[in-house]
């Protein structure tokens, strides 16, 4: 039995707003792996839950007409790795996700959920930064569209005013054409581990696959939210495709993190990881992109 | 507080459970309908000694809400005997295999194997551990079990491939 206050059960999403609207100190309870083990450690003890894991028009990928993919929050880690739109056009973001807890806590854990309860380790959190993902939030008063760059306010803060609630998170077409991603995470155990550093790579090559058109590098765990390295960025844009390449972004990174010493990992540890994977994530979505380092 | 009539599929058969809203899954399972292979080994999702399959795949019923399990159909480690009450392959492949020591884990773990040995791909070890990696077991040491599901998924396609 979990302590629970009132649970508001929903039949669609604008009941679930007005809800929200009704009942502001109530948490919506998608899959619930953060809410209930909160519940049970006594940390969300007594709160009232706006039930809307039942909604399935919050469920589902699809590709719109204007080429751009809408995953919707309700989405599971499974659901996402395995969808055939993610697989062809996204595949970082399927690698990433399916590396998330074992395979019980991938069927039930949301994709949105994910994102929502704005912690810096979340496995999708990286890769969607890093490919500019746009999230489509609604209230019973309207919708509105937030880069995703700019939702973390601090250490599981979000931008989610009073009534809003996450509804959509789309990735536009120029952002992922032609692009191809790599994940890294980095943990003391291969499942069922938080990262101690993650780091999502994508690139877009010349025709040539000489220089590097556009590169875009994001970090959980490496500072108090999930961060892209702009620096990093900066100095790789128009770079030749070599071994200078890798040591660029990996200097530029470690000039934009700000890990913590927590009892997983020191400061010191994670500065390394930074250094480390941000050159093999780089060369790994290179190769992907049909580059090759010093080839 | 709260109650909700719950109809859902249960081992092949449907049952309407009248529950407390803020009742689990494995609360519902195990105290309503006497289905004592759950375990409630962790509650927050880490073990798997509660695993059960809800519309063919896993999940750890002691975070997933009773009221989430309307019109789904859930399997249990008791739904695996078959009408006579013998028990599956994959049971006892674990006995013979010794892929049991205190037990405690078993049917989670043979609820989360169910998907590798019915699928029509061979699964290597290493796809075996990673689908069975949200499973604890402080016993065997793993290599048992292992050894238990690969036995049998391979016992399975070759038995299809027969027919």
């Amino acid at each position: 039995m979990y302590n629970f206050g009132t649970i508001y059960e929903t039949t669609s999403v604008e009941d679930a707003l007005r809800l929200k609207k009704e009942h502001p100190q109530a948490h919506f309870l998608a899959g619930g792996s953060d809410i209930l083990i909160k519940v049970r450690e006594g940390k969300l003890a007594g709160c009232d839950v706006i039930n809307i894991y039942n909604l399935d028009e919050l469920r589902g990928i699809c590709l719109e007409e204007d080429g751009s993919i809408l995953i919707r929050p309700l989405t599971s880690f499974t659901d996402v790795a395995m969808h055939p739109i993610i697989k062809q056009y996204i595949p970082v973001l399927g690698e990433a996700v399916n590396q998330i807890g074992g395979p019980q806590v991938r069927n039930i854990g949301t994709i949105g959920g994910n994102i929502c309860n704005g912690v810096t380790s979340a496995d999708s959190a990286t890769t969607l930064k890093a490919y500019d993902a746009m999230l489509e939030i609604s209230s019973i008063d309207g919708t509105r569209i937030l880069p995703y760059g700019q939702f973390n306010l601090g250490p599981g803060k979000v931008d989610l005013r009073e009534g809003e609630l996450l509804c959509g998170i789309r990735i536009s077409k120029e952002s992922y054409e032609k692009t191809y991603g790599h994940y890294i995470k980095y943990a003391m155990r291969r499942a069922m581990d938080i990262a101690t550093l993650g780091c999502s790579v994508n690139v877009t090559l010349s025709e040539d696959k000489k220089t590097v058109k556009r590169l875009r590098i994001a970090f959980g765990v490496a500072a108090p939210v999930p961060i892209r390295s702009t620096t990093a960025e900066a100095s790789a844009n128009g770079h030749a495709v070599n071994e200078a390449l890798l040591e660029q972004v990996s200097v530029g990174a470690l000039a934009d993190v700000n890990p913590r010493t927590s009892w997983r990992a020191s400061k010191e540890f994670r500065m390394q990881l930074v250094k480390e994977m941000a050159k093999r994530a780089t060369k790994a979505a290179i190769e992907k992109a049909g580059g090759t380092i010093n080839g | 507080m709260a109650k909700k009539d719950i109809t859902c599929t249960v081992n092949g058969k449907v049952r309407t459970y009248s529950v407390d809203v803020r009742e689990s899954l494995s609360d519902m399972l195990r105290g309503q309908a006497g289905l004592d292979s759950i375990k409630h080994g962790c509650d927050v999702g880490e073990c798997g000694a509660c695993t059960v399959l809800i519309d063919g795949k896993p999940f750890n019923s002691c975070i997933y809400m009773a009221i989430w399990a309307q019109g789904k159909d859930i399997v249990t480690l008791e739904g695996l005997s078959d009408t006579k009450g013998a028990i599956s392959d994959i049971q006892q492949a674990f006995i013979d295999e010794g892929a049991v020591q205190c037990g405690f884990c078993t049917p989670g773990f043979i609820m989360a194997s169910i998907p590798i040995i019915s699928s029509e791909t061979e699964a290597s070890r290493e796809e075996i551990r990673r689908q069975i990696s949200g499973n604890l077991c402080r016993c065997t040491g793993y290599e048992n079990i292992v050894n238990a599901i690969e036995k049998t998924q391979k016992k399975r396609i070759a038995e299809k491939k027969s027919k």
